[in-house]
């Protein structure tokens, strides 16, 4: 079993985010950067799969050179190599040129599973797992809280608000997966000095053979015009008990239109 | 270690302690005891073994590294570190560094996976700054020994696997020489555990009497070289020292972390308290203080490092910092208010658990005497 994980570095949703002034673009260079939450799930299970089926884990990441550090994340977790393919022309791409760019390097590997986070804390497009089915034209299951794998057939359990799915297909296919689908395990000390002599392979536009052209700002199919800064919070409400408070917060939350 | 692998394991450390040890603090507290699951969490993470030798599954830190990870440890409650303390520091160090092959290969692959807990049991009634006057005896027996006497508040005792026993060899030999150190097997006849001590502070950290009634132990149980056991226990004391220091800088920055964040949000007459100078002043020397004993562990450690100073700058740092953390905790329950003074609040129960900092591993009074003392002794004075 070939699995293969998509990883992006993204900037620690727990510190202040900023956008580029000059070209609105994500500030990755000032940023406390950290692996994409959600990813840990997915490379958590794949970890899991690979241990109860056998097979080899590897992670894919398109970032700049400083996502060596989310790679290395994911390898002392247990993933058994990476690519990372880095290229200054992919600088400021968007969903769909960035999907190209994964396409390409999916192409170039040996896959049954792929498995991605359900979105990134970032950008929150959401669209990856779908855009790469269509590319690659392998089934997508999406937003799993469960995953099985029986020989070349993949059950997954999707979450929705009202329940959960069941769907089901066949190998190869690609997997989103939401957080309540594991615990993603803490990288061991031994598993970090593992890490360091597991196989990482470099690759730039050209070694996947995307045109530098096709991807970037200047041809993106969507971009950031313009941005503001989200207002400070509120004072909020004090409701003071004179007998009626149940009745004074009843009526806030009425007028809030919230009940 | 590479720098940028040390950084991963520091940065893996970190997030066990803040995201799954931080939020249980208080039941560790309040039930005295350390969840199995944090046990099994700190065994995966290989923390029972991050400074045994790494042919033994250890990670080897050096003492800069182990003060850095101990500055993690020391951000929460101590009952975590305290659980595999013993295995990387006294008890595990004595082992890792004076045992025989045989005995490294026994022992220290199953205490760095955690699969086994060692204890040092040194402190005797009457036998505590002094433990050169210890009265535990080891006889000769045939080819092996017999252990006979009693230890008190032995860390981890309750749950250790074996002991690291220090026994007079030579009942001729005076002080510190004719003393020996032997890893006893907790389960063999004739060694018993009394109930676990209460304790003021540093709930979840179990200690307790050790008994040896005539324990029976083979030839190579012995470690070292016959009636050289007290050198060893000052050199693992020493090490001990270091890293006690390093505890006590990392609970400095939590009770500080704690006491800015209720200065900037506490309010007394419709404004945060954090805008009285007065307690400006208490943060301003808990910052200034604290960053003064992250310096000097720093320094010592890398003099210990390099062989410079192995004991002076230990004591030193282990005298000045376990103090630093004492005043620390002290002004955080003085921020908090009255609030500082309620059980569940974190400084309240910080303040507890620092004040043990000034008394084991050489109490405050035992650090000065040996820092005075040395000190003299290189000036030429005379005994
Ligand atoms: C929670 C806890 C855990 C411990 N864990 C361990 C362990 O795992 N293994 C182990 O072997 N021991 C352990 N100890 C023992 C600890 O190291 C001793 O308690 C400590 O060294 C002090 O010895 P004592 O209690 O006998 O006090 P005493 O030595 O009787 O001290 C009483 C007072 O006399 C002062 N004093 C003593 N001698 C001098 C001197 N020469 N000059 C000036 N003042 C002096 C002391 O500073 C102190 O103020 C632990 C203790 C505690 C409380």
């Amino acid at each position: 079993m070939n699995i293969v994980v998509l990883v992006k570095q993204v900037p620690d949703s727990g510190s202040e985010r900023k956008l580029d002034s000059s070209d609105n673009t994500v500030a990755r260079a000032s940023a406390d950067n950290v692996i994409n939450e959600m990813d840990e799930y997915a490379i958590e299970e794949a970890l899991t799969v690979k241990e109860s089926q056998g097979g080899e884990v590897t992670v894919l990441t398109v970032g700049p050179g400083s996502a060596t550090d989310a790679i290395r994340k994911a390898l002392s977790m247990g993933a058994d190599k990476a690519v990372h393919v880095t290229d200054d022309a992919v600088h400021g791409s968007c969903a769909v040129q960035t999907s190209a760019v994964i396409a390409a390097a999916l192409q170039q590997l040996e896959y049954d599973l792929v498995l991605c986070g359900a979105e990134s804390t970032d950008g929150q497009v959401s669209v990856m797992p779908a855009l790469l089915s269509e590319r690659l034209g392998i089934p997508h299951l999406s937003g799993a809280r469960k995953l099985t794998v029986e020989g070349t057939t993949v059950r997954v359990e999707r979450q929705t608000d009202g329940g959960y799915w069941m769907l089901e297909s066949s190998l190869p296919a690609i997997v989103s997966t939401w957080d309540t689908i594991n615990e993603p395990r803490y990288p061991s000390f031994k598993g970090i000095m593992a890490a360091k002599k597991k196989p990482v392979e470099t690759k730039s536009l050209a070694d996947l053979g995307v045109d530098p052209a096709s991807v970037g700002l200047a041809t993106a199919t969507s971009r950031v015009l313009d941005f503001a800064g989200r207002p400070p919070k509120g004072e909020g409400v004090k409701v003071a008990d004179e007998g009626d408070g149940a009745e004074k917060l009843v009526g806030y939350l009425a007028a809030q239109k919230l009940v | 270690m590479d720098a940028d692998v040390f950084d991963q394991v520091r940065a893996a450390v970190r997030q066990l302690v803040r995201e799954v040890v931080l939020p249980r603090e208080e039941e560790i507290d309040r039930h005295d005891r350390v969840p199995e699951e944090l046990r099994g969490a700190a065994a995966d993470m290989g923390l029972f073994g991050y400074a045994l030798p790494e042919e033994f599954g250890g990670l080897g830190v050096t003492m800069v590294e182990d003060v850095q990870l101990a500055f993690e440890f020391g951000y929460t409650t101590p009952a975590f570190r305290s659980l595999f303390g013993t295995n990387n520091g006294i008890a595990g160090q004595v082992i890792a560094k004076f045992g025989s092959d045989e005995q490294k290969k026994t022992y220290l692959p199953r205490l760095a996976a955690g699969e086994l807990i060692g204890s040092f049991a040194l402190t005797e009634a009457e036998a505590g700054s002094d433990p050169a006057g210890l009265r535990t005896s080891a006889r000769r027996d045939g080819d092996g020994w017999v252990i006979a006497g009693g230890k008190r508040y032995i860390t981890n005792a309750p749950i250790a696997d074996l002991f690291v026993v220090f026994a007079r060899s030579d009942p001729a030999a005076a002080g510190g020489r004719g003393i020996s150190s032997f890893v006893v097997d907790a389960s063999l006849p004739g060694v018993s555990v009394g109930p676990h001590d209460r304790k003021m502070g540093q709930s979840g950290a179990w200690t307790a009497e050790v008994f040896f009634d005539d324990v029976r132990v083979d030839g190579d149980a012995l470690v070292g070289e016959e009636g050289r056991g007290y050198a060893k226990a000052l050199t693992v004391l020493s090490r001990g020292r270091l890293h006690v220091a390093a505890l006590c800088v990392g609970m400095a920055q939590r009770v500080l972390d704690e006491s800015v964040a209720y200065a900037a949000t506490a309010k007394q007459g419709g404004a945060p308290i954090g805008r009285f100078q007065l307690v400006q002043a208490m943060l301003a020397d808990m910052h200034a203080e604290l960053i003064a004993g992250r310096s000097m562990v720093l320094d010592v450690a890398r003099r210990y490092d390099s062989g410079e100073d192995t004991s002076v700058g230990p004591s030193a740092a282990k005298l000045w910092c376990s103090e630093m953390v004492g005043r620390a905790t002290d002004r955080a329950v003085q921020v908090h208010g009255g609030l500082g003074y309620l059980r569940t609040t974190p400084v309240e129960r910080f303040y507890r658990d620092a004040r043990l900092y000034r008394l084991y591993e050489g109490t405050s009074e035992v650090q000065k005497v040996i820092i005075g003392g040395s000190l003299l002794r290189e000036a030429g004075m005379p005994r």
